[in-house]
């Protein structure tokens, strides 16, 4: 069930240039959230009204809290990366749909680009948990821009590629040779939605199922506005109530 | 119970003020309904709120045929407010009538069809259909849409087609019939006038602006249809004023919509001269902000002295 809260904002983390984590915390308990849903962040600042929709990064039960990654574009999300510890913001939550599950033996590829990579971290800690042994692979533009890498290593084994070849692999995700290695079953992907289109091309290619977390703008979040449609077999849909996560046999992509 | 605004999930009116409203003898618990297009068809917002304790809910626009509706982008935010070009995606009468009716039949508030099509005969043909359906009490005509190629804004801007698709709907509709008004005129009270003469129940104001945003990153129209519809906080003095207008020259009941998001918003359309308000894009924002505004009319006309909401019905013009 979706809820309308107002969490506290128990850390707010610079990443690098411009993107944020910040952990927000329930006095109540929080709900049960799965990897590819999000959530929508109200903004306190002047003109911009609408909220701002968020993949869930990674969720800590135990310490009842829950993490987002904000990546500054725009007035909005300028404000929400401003919000300081202590302070309240006001969220709905959670929505959307997630990522399924692998079958038995199948071998997860995660791939995440840029701040694309929020889901993906929560799916890949899910995935491990769960027995399955996910590799990881992240693109970035540069070392400067690579995001938490060393969670990453915790949970899979993990790959990177850099446009400017600082870290990892150059180039973009798919130039990377992993996809030549024959052993994935599935995919989950999130980033920039030509990253997306490209990662869904190699993976129709190459027979491996494959996901994508979409990022459409949206005006709800609740499936009332029809503004974040998305073009499927099945027509128009909302992205926000279903997908976000959508396979790519649905799209006409 | 995760409500912080108010008390609005737990919301019991002290029936110490008269909240109800009339359009003819169909009764209205409170002056707070929800504008077409931005409520869905109520059950998105069932997690959020008791529905059924809004005066009414006014359902998302419905067309006789299946419509895809227009293409991605649809959505673009401006300075307080939003462009939309969603061009009436639903699936048809025959989906309504099968699946969603059921559904929306259960509620215990006015369950109101925004009735919508490309021709007069579509919309008196859609009027039929819902004149059938025994728990919707009443629909509104909507002349103002501005994201679709034929029908919609084209009725409401054109004082002989308007007149012609009011006359034609009324000749056969059983239910209370509200129209919705186009801001996109010269002279919005000529519309209104006809709508009057034409036999309308009850006048609602006003649709969305005609607007246009440009991307300048990508140096194109931000949204697919170029323009679309302006709602949100930014126009709601256009709102009010013109409900101000409409309410001196007619004496049907009026429902003023246009950028309300709090409770004063709402009192402005209130004092201008609407008998009820709609509230449309700001639930995006706040889900429950409709019935917190229930709520908060009841404590403004309580801090006033008033003990009924028509007492302050057009009181800036008494």
């Amino acid at each position: 069930m979706k809820r309308q809260e107002l969490l506290k904002v128990l850390e707010n983390k610079r990443i690098n240039d411009d993107v944020f984590m910040i952990v927000l915390g329930s006095k109540n308990q929080l709900p049960p959230m799965l990897p590819g849903q999000f959530v929508q962040v109200k903004v306190e600042s002047g003109m911009v009204f609408l909220r701002r929709p968020f993949s869930v990064h990674d969720v800590d039960y135990a310490e009842n809290n829950f993490s987002l990654l904000i990546q500054v574009v725009g007035e909005g999300t300028k404000a929400i990366s401003r919000v300081v510890k202590g302070s309240m913001v006001d969220v709905i939550y959670p929505l959307g749909n997630s990522f399924s599950m692998p079958v038995d033996a199948q071998k997860p590829l995660l791939i995440g680009g840029g701040v694309g990579v929020a889901p993906i971290f929560f799916m890949a800690k899910v995935l491990t948990n769960k027995g399955f042994k996910p590799d990881i692979l992240l693109g970035f533009r540069n070392i400067k821009s690579v995001i938490k890498y060393e969670q990453f290593i915790e949970v899979g084994k993990v790959f990177v590629t850099t446009e400017d070849g600082s870290l990892g692999v150059k180039g973009y995700v798919t130039d990377h040779p992993v996809f030549n290695s024959g052993i994935y079953d599935i995919s989950y992907c999130c980033g920039p939605e030509p990253m997306m289109r490209a990662v869904a091309g190699i993976c129709g290619e190459k027979g491996i199922k494959c996901e994508v977390s979409l990022e459409n703008l949206m005006g709800c979040g609740i499936g009332a506005c029809l503004c974040c449609v998305v073009d499927t077999v099945r027509g128009n849909v909302c992205t926000c109530t279903e997908g976000p996560v959508f396979n790519i046999n649905q799209l006409k992509w | 119970m995760y409500l912080h605004r108010g008390s609005g999930i737990q919301y019991k009116s002290v029936e110490m003020v008269n909240l109800g409203f009339n359009i003819g003898d169909l009764s209205f618990k409170n002056p707070v309904l929800t504008a077409s297009g931005t409520f869905g068809y109520g059950a998105e917002y069932d997690d959020f709120f008791d529905v059924s304790a809004l005066g009414g809910i006014i359902l998302k626009g419905t067309t006789l045929e299946h419509r895809e509706g227009n293409r991605y982008p649809r959505m673009a935010e401006t300075p307080s407010g939003m462009l939309n070009s969603v061009g009436l995606q639903n699936r048809g009468i025959d989906y309504f009538e099968n699946e969603i009716y059921p559904k929306v039949a259960d509620y215990d508030t006015n369950v109101i069809v925004n009735v919508n099509g490309n021709t007069v005969e579509d919309y008196v043909a859609l009027t039929d259909r819902i004149n059938r359906l025994d728990k919707i009490p009443a629909i509104e005509l909507n002349i103002s849409c501005p994201n679709v190629k034929s029908g919609g804004m084209i009725f409401g801007t054109n004082i002989d087609s308007a007149r012609t698709v009011i006359r034609e709907v009324r000749s056969v509709c059983s239910k209370k019939m509200i129209v919705k008004l186009s801001p996109n005129v010269t002279d919005v009270v000529t519309f209104a006038r006809i709508a009057e003469e034409e036999g309308a129940d009850a006048i609602s104001l006003i649709n969305t602006l005609l607007g246009m945003a440009i991307d300048v990153n990508r140096m194109r129209p931000a949204l697919s249809t170029v323009t679309g519809g302006l709602s949100g906080p930014a126009i709601r003095p256009v709102a009010v004023r013109m409900v101000w207008q409409v309410a001196k020259a007619v004496s049907l009941p009026i429902i003023g919509l246009g950028g309300i998001s709090s409770t004063n918003d709402a009192i402005e359309f209130f004092l201008a001269g609407a008998s009820a308000v709609q509230i449309g894009t700001y639930s995006f924002v706040d889900p429950s902000i409709s019935i917190s505004i229930v709520e908060g009319i009841e404590n403004y006309l309580m801090s006033k002295g008033f003990s009924d909401i028509k007492d302050i019905v057009g009181y800036i013009n008494k």
